[in-house]
């Protein structure tokens, strides 16, 4: 068996920091908060993304790997060993999906919505990003957002903005996304109403 | 055979693991899985082959560990002792090295054995000095 690297040094402080940090970034669609990141989870799971996993995911989570994932299998064991979640191959089935590679993700309309009465059981999408500006310039608004707020970030799958509105476009029913960049993390709840600079008609 | 070595560790004193492995020397280990402590639900069958009830819950502690030379040791024990979770996935470890289980071997596996088998015939005889037979006598009505 290959070796597994350590979790958290210290479970309880570091899952509830790092749950804190999500749990405002999703309060404050775009805004970026620290999560901590002395971890060494296999490549090219980023450490934040596996602080993010280790804080949320559990035995009853089935999570979703992207190609870049889910070809290193030390990824999968390293997430099954930690949280007792089980890996699936349909983005449908999935309660979390992490994605190292946001160029390739599928439509967000591939993974599960959640039904109207139980919008909740819908995917929360983990996207693993570079930068949370220099990228593709989206203005917010919206629950949480006071006024307008851009948010930028890099890499983004082409044509993200469109699909961010077709999901906005599902609420109640819709994915979220939680973005995990160097560490740090930043959110889009499906509430959050999307405009790109350029086109800026919607409201 | 390991799971039965895990079962003794798991069934060893604190103390006893603690003394051996400090007379073994060099057992660095990278803790993967602090010890951690919940609760497991144990399941009964009444005689051993009735239907399928929950007993109760029990207290376990889980660690586990790997040692300098790569092997990965695991151990579930009951109670909240965490350093006893450490060291018996620490046996677990050595245990599977082939140059150190002669050692677990002599040192914890077949002294806690002994004692084990010790404590057993103990009780077992302290039971049986209060056995009662009984026995049933035929009326012969029929």
């Amino acid at each position: 068996m290959p070796a597994i690297s350590p979790a958290f040094a210290n479970p309880v402080f570091d899952t509830q920091a790092t749950f804190r940090a999500v749990m405002d970034a999703m309060a404050r669609p775009g805004e970026t908060r620290a999560v901590p990141a002395a971890l060494t989870p296999p490549a090219p799971l980023s450490p934040s993304a596996a602080a993010l996993a280790l804080t949320l995911l559990d035995y009853e989570t089935p999570f979703w790997l992207d190609a870049a994932l889910a070809e290193v299998d030390d990824v999968a064991r390293w997430l099954k060993f930690h949280t007792g979640a089980t890996a699936t191959a349909n983005p449908e089935q999935a309660v979390f999906a992490f994605a190292a590679d946001p160029l390739a993700l599928p439509p967000l309309g591939a993974f599960s919505q959640g039904t109207p009465d139980f919008p909740d059981r819908s995917t929360t999408l983990i996207l693993q990003v570079a930068a949370f500006t220099g990228g593709l310039p989206l203005t917010l608004s919206g629950p949480g957002v006071a006024g307008r707020r851009v948010f930028a970030p890099s890499p983004v799958p082409p044509d993200f903005a469109v699909d961010l509105r077709a999901n906005t476009g599902r609420f109640p029913c819709g994915v979220d996304i939680i973005f995990a960049g160097p560490g740090s993390v930043a959110a889009l709840p499906r509430s959050t109403r999307i405009a790109t600079m350029r086109t800026d008609e919607d409201r | 055979m390991r799971q039965a070595a895990m079962a003794t560790f798991a069934a060893a004193e604190t103390a006893e693991l603690r003394v051996a492995l400090e007379s073994m020397g060099s057992t660095d280990a990278v803790e993967i899985r602090k010890p951690e402590t919940g609760l497991v639900m144990v399941r009964g069958r009444i005689g051993g082959d009735g239907a399928p009830f929950n007993v109760g819950e029990a207290t376990v502690t889980r660690c586990v560990v790997r040692i300098a030379s790569g092997e990965t040791g695991f151990s579930y024990i009951l109670g909240r002792d965490h350093e006893k979770g450490r060291l018996a996935a620490l046996c677990d470890a050595l245990w599977q090295n082939r140059d150190r289980r002669a050692e677990i071997d002599t040192l914890i596996i077949a002294p806690v054995r002994q004692r084990l088998a010790r404590e057993r015939e103990e009780s077992r005889a302290r039971t049986d000095a209060t056995r009662v037979d009984f026995f049933t006598l035929v009326r012969g009505e029929d």
